[in-house]
């Protein structure tokens, strides 16, 4: 087959938040970059967030970055590595700022300032009492701004490779990067981006479970693509399920429903999250409403004929405030709930939504990996931000609103080291191995002439089942260990799938199989990664690990204040120390406590 | 909602094989929980994985699945399947040439939004803060950022469909007026100058089915009226 050569400064792989962030830092520097992309931008995944971005302002409340790192850190359950955290909450403010002047549409307070809405987990003075801190455009924050985003980039004369997917990562003998191999949907052609710098900002992989707040391209690529390239995997373990997803449908309700009033009921009504966060209640941290609402469930005060489920009631709130504020929540609850939110709640249950693992990188978005026995050494001319990407800013638990600011934040920062990187003469164009697009090839060739195989959509569904089913919003010792088994099993025919469909044209059954690729990766690191892991952490809670005077909330700080880091090759687990010290000398490091709302 | 078996009509064409496009007659069982167009095509694909279609977020978000369902184009994801008269006749969006079965190049669709400028352009030395705008001014904005760029407004627009190079369409117009009606942008003049042309603007004849497909309830021919005010005030 013949692969055609394209050779650049920058290699961006994704085009939501993050790509177009980092995107928009080197076509202002005037670096020749190629961003890739599936799908055309603004139909990225980023588009679908609504609640808002964080960013400490005080526009409406008191505020400042020290709260807001404090939520973080506690937010994470002291996983997070509190360098990283300052730097982010201590940029959030820039970064917001400079989108309002790129014209992203925010809405407004009385006095023409960027508004803010309260946020689960977000305090003020070190969780008090809520705080104002989510900058919103209604309640469509990542649809105005990954337009806002693509629109800046139009601007710069951004060059983009609309609807490419990326197939492999492109190392050499030393394990520097070169770039990736990628192939045009529309014709099928394989072609090799080889750049001095490759920046990785391909999103989550949620669709590694049946029942997912996220889109059908979120298959964690740029995730499969460095871990078959033995790059290892950080903290996959942790996957944030959102309390309110639409019950049977997955589509996501927004925190931010909770920040202007909203109260989740069950069966009787009650107010159950009085319970379980006397403080926060409703606003309390995304692992402990989801657990509250699993436990409401499990213990027979669901709702619903099935009692399957519990209710999000804005009733109470005006027509006018539901209309201004949260008009697509009500679209989306008439849509997909049938259910009119003016008139009566909506049914919602937790739903995996985000990836708080991803590919180990610094606070300057360089991915980093284990290398003569220190944890973090740069891989050269590899960056990556956002979703994909492990800063760690989330730790164990993320923060509503915490996932824009990290895009924003890691996007630019990563932007900006290339450009470092880049003048200073850091970066060269590192010849290419003669065998550069030769794995590519081979998973396109197998997938040609495999006969006697698997469907793809039945090994999807089979991976999908097992880690609803072994890997969800509680864990247990025993499903853990089968669902290694059963994990493990499902790669298996992962390896042999096959399609009918041959064609060299917008072949989307080729594309499904080589997404497949890349979800049983991050699948199997995180049913691995979560069964070795012996204690409780934020979203993951497990049977054998209960509160317990000496392991509050079952955490064990002794044996796992650590990152996990799994590698594809053997499924080999090490682990790394968490950065407990912050980036300056401005702020004290935050005090292991126990995480209480 | 339980198991029930829905027949389909669709504009089928692989370049790769077929000579010329055909419509295929085919049906598929569909399970409880399938309830909107996308769920049935998504099963449908179970069955034949050669069938091509574009489809991200599923909720109306993210504009991939424009199509056009029993003559009308929408999105699949917000289309309640059992509302749709069967056969349910699926044909790609129509005036933009077919790339394979329902997926079409928007090529001219994208270059029409960005012969607009699409960005907000102001030329003061940024300030430290957020430049300051009012609820109201803000409001403004609203039915007009929302737009996801799906092209089911301008595939439905016979103006488009005979001068797509020429005429900007519904969707870039939209555009066009969002910034037009952005306190913060100062490139009125020349945004006007971009668009005072016998076609770019003119061509619109307010037929309004730009305003009866959008799967967002937007309302561009109402736009394209005030940017023609606009015109009209800045003559006289």
């Amino acid at each position: 087959m013949n692969v055609a050569k394209r050779t650049f400064d920058a290699v961006i792989v994704g085009a939501g938040g993050a790509g177009l962030r980092a995107a928009l830092q080197l076509s202002e520097a005037g670096l020749k970059t190629a961003v890739l992309t599936k799908v055309f931008p603004t139909r990225s995944h980023t588009v679908a967030a609504q609640g808002g971005v964080a960013a400490s302002l005080g526009n409406s409340t008191e505020d400042n970055w020290h709260w807001h790192m404090y939520d973080t850190v506690k937010g994470s359950d002291w996983l997070g590595d509190q360098d990283a955290i300052e730097f982010m909450v201590r940029k959030a403010n820039e970064v917001v700022i400079e989108l309002e002047h790129y014209g992203m549409p925010f809405d407004r307070t009385d006095n023409g300032k960027i508004y803010q809405r309260p946020f689960g987990g977000h305090s003020m003075n070190y969780g008090q009492a809520p705080v104002m801190r989510s900058c919103a455009a209604a309640d469509r924050t990542g649809h105005a701004m990954l337009h806002a985003l693509y629109q800046r980039n139009v601007r710069a004369n951004t060059q983009f490779f609309v609807e490419w997917m990326a197939l492999d990562l492109i190392r050499n003998s030393e394990g520097d990067v070169l770039g990736v191999t990628a192939i045009e949907m529309e014709t099928g052609e394989v072609s090799i981006f080889h750049a001095k710098a490759t920046i990785f900002a391909t999103g989550g992989a949620g669709r590694i479970y049946y029942s997912s707040t996220n889109a059908f391209i979120n298959t964690g690529d740029g995730v499969g693509m460095a871990a078959r390239s033995g790059i290892p995997l950080e903290d996959m373990e942790f996957w944030q399920f959102h309390p309110t997803g639409v019950a049977g449908a997955g589509v996501l309700i927004t925190e931010g429903v909770r920040g202007e009033g909203g109260i989740l009921r069950n069966a009787s009504g009650e107010r159950f999250m009085e319970r379980y966060a006397p403080n926060l209640k409703d606003l309390a941290s995304r692992d402990v409403v989801s657990r509250s609402m699993v436990t409401e469930i499990n213990e027979g005060r669901g709702c619903g004929p099935d009692k399957d489920h519990v209710l999000l009631d804005i009733t109470h709130l005006s027509p006018e405030t539901i209309m201004k504020r949260l008009p697509g929540i009500r679209e989306i609850s008439i849509q997909f709930a049938g259910v009119d939110p003016i008139k009566a709640p909506i049914p919602v249950v937790p739903t995996c939504h985000y990836q708080m693992g991803g590919i180990p990188t610094n606070y300057k978005g360089q991915v980093v990996a284990p290398k003569n026995g220190d944890a973090n050494v740069p891989v050269a001319g590899f960056y990556a931000a956002g979703e994909c990407a492990c800063a760690s800013v989330h730790g164990a638990n993320r923060l509503g609103t915490n996932s824009l600011l990290d895009l924003l934040v890691f996007g630019k920062s990563a932007g900006e080291t290339v450009v470092e990187d880049f003048k200073s003469g850091n970066l060269v164009l590192k010849p290419l191995p003669a065998d550069a697009a030769d794995v590519s090839l081979a998973r396109i060739n197998r997938l040609e002439t495999q006969t006697g195989g698997s469907e793809v959509h039945d090994v999807r569904l089979a991976m999908q089942r097992t880690m609803q089913k072994h890997a969800g919003v509680f864990r247990f010792k025993e499903l853990l260990q089968q669902g290694v088994t059963s994990i493990l099993e499902v790669a298996e025919q992962a390896k042999v799938t096959q399609i009918a469909d041959k064609s060299k044209v917008w072949n989307t059954a080729r594309t499904e199989a080589l997404e497949l690729d890349n979800l049983i990766e991050v699948a199997k690191a995180t049913m691995i990664s979560a069964e070795a892991r012996k204690e409780s952490r934020g979203a993951h809670v497990r049977d054998d690990a209960p509160d317990t005077a000496e392991h509050p909330n079952g955490r064990d700080d002794q044996n796992w204040l650590k990152h996990t880091l799994w590698y594809s090759e053997g499924n080999r687990l090490d682990y790394k120390p968490v950065n407990l010290k912050p980036l300056s000398a401005d702020v004290e490091p935050i005090a292991l406590a126990k995480r209480t709302y | 909602m339980s198991k029930r078996t829905v027949q389909f009509k669709i504009y089928r064409y692989d370049p790769d094989k077929d000579a010329q496009p055909y419509m295929q007659d085919i049906s598929v069982e569909l399970e409880a929980s399938d309830k909107k167009l996308l769920d049935a095509i998504v099963r449908l694909k179970t069955k034949d994985d050669s069938l091509s279609f574009r489809r991200s977020c599923r909720e109306g978000v993210c504009g991939s699945d424009a199509m056009n369902i029993n003559g009308k184009n929408g999105l699949a994801c917000l289309t309640d399947i059992d509302k749709l008269a069967q056969p349910i006749t699926l044909r790609p969006l129509p005036g933009l040439p077919v790339i394979r079965d329902l997926i079409v190049d928007m090529t001219q669709f994208f270059k029409q939004y960005h012969s607009i400028k699409p960005y907000l352009v102001n030329n003061d030395p940024a300030p430290e803060r957020e430049r300051l705008q009012t609820p109201e001014d803000r409001e403004e904005l609203n039915g007009l950022y929302e737009c996801i760029l799906c092209a089911c407004c301008s595939t439905s627009c016979p103006s488009f469909w005979w001068n797509p190079d020429k005429f900007v369409g519904p969707a870039g117009l939209l555009a066009a007026y969002r910034f037009l009606a952005d306190t913060r942008d100062q490139a009125t003049n020349e945004r006007l100058d971009n668009l005072e042309d016998p076609y770019r603007l003119f061509r619109c004849h307010t037929i309004m089915n730009c305003v009866d497909v959008c799967p967002k309830s937007l309302n561009p021919t109402r736009a394209i009226g005030k940017i023609k005010d606009m015109m009209v005030r800045r003559a006289v």
